[in-house]
């Protein structure tokens, strides 16, 4: 997910295929000039560290051949830097084994509401619904309700479609899990219907107004406050909090555990994963 | 680890096999099933098998199937790689023995992120 919108002058056509062939060039990995939303995403970090002001900027650059430094960021970027299933393996081992088993015997109303704070095309809350289905069989009966979020609407509208394209459903879905949830169509494969109906969608920029939410389990936010500067992450961090239940939690990415304690919050490490348990108050 | 890239595409092997070597493994390769076979009976075991489905001679379904029938190879890992997308031809892959499935193109990323499903490369935590 993007960190902020800001009004600059769209790509054009040949500005997407300059980063996309640029890329391609460079590192073998296919690059598709029609994922726009992507390349907003991932190049965002990188247009900020080198001080350009969009993708236009960066294209113009890259044709100039006269940083190596920035051509790295953005081969980096565009290329170690995706969504994927199962991301991290940990967190979603956390969630099976302990968070959520505690989560259960401390409630009563047989209800549980999960968040993917950071969406993206949703291959964060489809892990999790695949892995509930299978791996918890102890939740069936449950009001089990998964809500993402994310700023960009094409990703939101990628995620509500369930549809993903062979490149993406390879990137750790494993294959017990595509052969039992995803029905092809055409050169793509979509989540079946009934996972879909587990999930809604809606569009939330973390720095502007949010939309009504439910209060919440687990919240996942994983990956993306490090695109905000301490200050702003405070804040988001605070309301995040707000939106979860007392005994709570909130996951962060692996990669952001050097934000250390957080207000209201108790760290705690399970298996691998660092997390954070809302107190009670 | 020892994997064993299984293509009658010379290129698909050499781009493979970079990957795999660069996330640790020795790697030999095999044109098509029958010369998979040939070569594990001859040894060395590999740990971990790239096949491709569509191939001359003996095709990656029927390896699979012939590797699982023989008890001295059970502890390889089977991993299909292959333009061969259609639902059923995954479920039968499974069926018949096969433990991951990547569906070309992919990224290298992809190659990673299954092996590390499979636990044969390590996860950051």
């Amino acid at each position: 997910m993007t960190a902020t919108t800001t009004a600059t002058a769209p790509p054009s056509v040949a500005d997407l295929s300059t980063i996309s062939t640029y890329v391609e060039s460079r590192s073998a990995i296919l690059c598709p000039a029609d994922k726009h939303y992507l390349f907003e995403a991932r190049l965002r970090p990188v247009m900020r560290k080198h001080g350009l002001a969009d993708l236009r900027e960066l294209a113009a650059k890259l044709r100039m051949n006269g940083s190596p430094a920035l051509g790295e960021d953005v081969v980096d970027a565009m290329t170690t830097n995706e969504t994927s299933w199962f991301r991290d393996i940990h967190p979603f081992e956390s969630l099976r084994t302990t968070i959520i088993p505690e989560l259960m015997a401390a409630k009563s109303n047989r209800s549980l509401t999960i968040w993917s704070a950071a969406s993206s095309t949703g291959q964060e809350l489809y892990s999790l619904a695949m892995m509930i289905d299978l791996q918890m069989p102890e939740l069936h009966g449950w009001d089990v309700r998964l809500h993402g979020t994310d700023l960009s609407r094409d990703v939101i509208a990628q995620a509500k479609a369930g549809r993903y394209s062979a490149l993406e459903v390879n990137r750790g879905l494993p294959a017990q899990y595509l052969a039992r949830y995803m029905v092809r169509d055409g050169a793509h494969y979509v989540v079946s219907e009934g996972l879909r109906r587990k999930a809604s969608w809606d569009r939330l920029n973390f720095v502007a107004p949010w939309p009504p939410l439910p209060r919440f389990d687990v919240v996942l936010c994983r990956n993306v406050l490090i695109y905000f500067d301490v200050d702003v992450r405070a804040k988001i961090i605070r309301k995040i909090r707000d939106t979860i239940v007392p005994g709570g939690y909130l996951l962060l990415g692996s990669s952001e555990t050097s934000i250390g304690d957080v207000e209201g919050f108790q760290r705690l490490v399970i298996g691998r994963t660092t997390v954070y348990r809302k107190e009670h108050r | 680890m020892l994997a064993m890239v299984i293509d009658d595409s010379r290129a698909m092997r050499s781009i493979l096999r970079r990957i795999v070597t660069e996330l640790g493994f020795e790697c030999v390769e095999a044109a098509d099933g029958q010369d998979a076979l040939d070569k594990m009976s001859e040894g060395p075991v590999p740990d971990l098998a790239l096949i491709d489905w569509n191939m001359p001679v003996l095709d990656g379904l029927s390896f699979v199937t012939s590797v699982r029938e023989n008890r001295d190879w059970r502890d390889v890992t089977l991993m299909m790689v292959t333009t061969e997308g259609e639902h059923a031809q995954i479920v039968r892959a499974l069926a018949a023995g096969a433990h991951e499935y990547v569906i070309k193109p992919f990224t290298p990323d992809a190659i990673q992120e299954k092996l590390q499903l499979l636990g044969l490369v390590g996860v950051e935590a």
